[in-house]
């Protein structure tokens, strides 16, 4: 019997369905851990049962039970045991769980009422069940503050009522796309900061994965869920490719393409066809396709930057941003004109939306740098190295100053 | 679960309208009292008097000191607000969204702390 994997596939399950019937965050998590540990003990020896999971939610309930009993004070808890204990009668460990609470449990996790910090904090506690140490070296913050968002999270959910609910169809597919903004946001935080402990950034990137086919399994014919399963596993399909041996950052067009992840790659572009098919231009469904784009071409001089230009173009008409405009503009400078990409990333500029953002300035340094405007190029490379904050980019940044700046 | 709904506008915005379009307002306001006291979640609600109205009192050394004014100088002022019933706070974020000044203002959703009744 291998407990790690039973671990990672029933807890979700588990815990969303203790959470339900114990109304209590706190207790359903401490009650399921003491069942794994029970169980730890008695499968090896007695056997696993046929339904591991209705054992688990079984005996959790009991530790659960006994837990009330054991605490303080136990007058004031009276009620809730004699609830708690008519409901859990039976001794047979029947299957309670229903394919909703899990559902319930994301959505409540990702509660637009909760800070988003929270929503991502919450997330990797209670669905992936990262400790608290893991998600704060993640998140760069002291293991004491991350314990805290997380207390005041939870007293939250419980003294504001949110609902322990999956919202309903007039309210569903807004908080769906809050659901998978949290999903992304975990994804990033792995993929695009470089700084910190490199496994944990790994294990961030895999959870990510894990919830959304996680919702995809639940919600089949939800198409952008398709299509942000094809994005996170395309971008990730790079991930040997993307730092080189010194952990310097290498970008799309000096990556060795050998070192993508094919099979990934295979899995990502079929769920971004079917993700475009289902529901149109979808937000991640149309970046799935810039980026299965990206992953077809087997070099970078063979990458087809007209269409990822007019993709990025309906993109930016579809969910308007500066961030989309700003590659919407790189795009157009390596598939058209330098110079109209130039025209388009000075507009942007001017808007002044983005001023503070690093990538701005290195994206034009980069086209000016292209177009042989040397010393107009180290400026913008100057600017951004004056507003970026990660390693891996700054050294990236440097080197390029470096070349532009060598030999007049 | 019982919410107080606080209802944040800037009052200049609204005193500077003309009458007409406030009176429109109030009976928008009038139709939601009516709306929500059918549908059981109204217990109670008022309209407040501009902030020039307000008075500020606190006690400092066994002493009354009142000042002029509103408690804070901000944006938005507490212009009025509803005390509604509601099964949990996705309901109570949807009563919340349905009053008039959510479009123009701001609305404050607060849980009402249970207490042991006082007799």
């Amino acid at each position: 019997m291998d407990f790690e994997t039973l671990y990672r596939e029933e807890r979700p399950r588990a815990l969303a369905t203790l959470i339900r019937l114990l109304r209590d965050f706190d207790l359903a998590e401490d009650a399921l851990q003491e069942a794994f540990t029970a169980a730890i003990e008695r499968w090896p020896r007695e056997g696993a049962p046929a339904n591991p999971c209705a054992w688990l939610v079984s005996t959790a309930r009991h530790k659960a039970i006994d837990r009330l009993r054991r605490a303080k004070n136990f007058a004031a808890k009276q009620a809730e045991i004699a609830y708690l204990s008519e409901t859990a009668s039976s001794s047979d460990p029947v299957d309670e769980t229903f394919p909703d609470d899990l559902l319930r449990l994301i959505f409540t996790c990702c509660h637009p009422a909760l800070a988003v910090e929270a929503q991502v904090a919450l997330t990797l506690k209670t669905l992936c069940g990262l400790s608290v140490e893991e998600i704060a070296r993640a998140f760069l913050v002291p293991p004491p503050t991350m314990a805290q968002r997380l207390v005041r999270a939870k007293g939250k959910i419980r003294d504001a009522g949110i609902p322990y609910e999956v919202p309903g169809s007039d309210r569903v597919a807004e908080r769906l796309d809050g659901v998978l903004r949290v999903v992304y946001l975990v994804f990033n935080e792995g993929y695009a900061a470089t700084s910190g402990d490199a496994l944990v950034r790994r294990e961030l990137c895999a959870e990510a994965i894990r919830l959304v086919r996680l919702l995809r399994s639940l919600l089949p014919r939800v198409s952008e869920v398709a299509g942000l399963l094809a994005l996170l596993l395309l971008q990730d399909s790079r991930r040997s490719a993307r730092l080189d041996a010194a952990g310097d950052l290498v970008t799309l067009e000096e990556q060795d393409r050998s070192l993508w992840d094919r099979a990934q790659i295979a899995e990502g572009e079929a769920l971004a066809e079917e993700a475009l098919r289902g529901g149109g231009a979808g937000f991640y469904a149309l970046q799935a396709a810039i980026a299965a784009l990206h992953a077809q071409a087997r070099r970078a001089d063979e990458t087809d930057w007209p269409q990822i230009a007019a993709l990025y173009a309906l993109l930016l008409r579809l969910h308007p941003s500066p961030v989309v405009a700003l590659n919407h503009a790189a795009a157009v400078a390596m598939g058209e004109r330098l110079d109209r990409g130039l025209r388009l990333i000075e507009q942007i500029e001017a808007a002044g939306s983005l001023s503070g953002y690093h990538l701005l300035p290195a994206a034009k340094a980069d086209i000016l740098r292209r177009l042989g405007r040397r010393a107009e190029a180290a400026v913008a490379y100057r600017s951004a190295l004056g507003l970026v904050t990660q390693d891996a980019e700054r050294r990236y940044l440097e080197r390029r100053l470096r070349e532009v700046s060598a030999g007049g | 679960m019982k919410y107080l709904l606080l209802i944040y506008e800037n009052e200049k915005d609204f005193f500077g309208l003309p009458e007409a379009e406030q009176g429109k307002i109030f009976e928008e306001y009038m139709t939601y009292t009516r709306n929500i006291k059918k549908s059981g979640n109204y217990i109670g609600g008022e309209a407040l008097q501009p902030i020039s109205d307000a008075t500020t009192v606190r006690v400092k050394n066994g002493k009354t000191v009142t000042t002029d004014g509103p408690f804070a100088e901000t944006r938005e002022q507490l212009g009025g607000y509803y005390l509604v019933e509601a099964k949990d706070l996705d309901e109570a974020i949807k009563l919340a969204a349905g009053i008039p000044a959510s479009r123009t203002g701001s609305i404050e959703v607060r849980p009402i702390m249970p207490t042991p009744p006082i007799d």
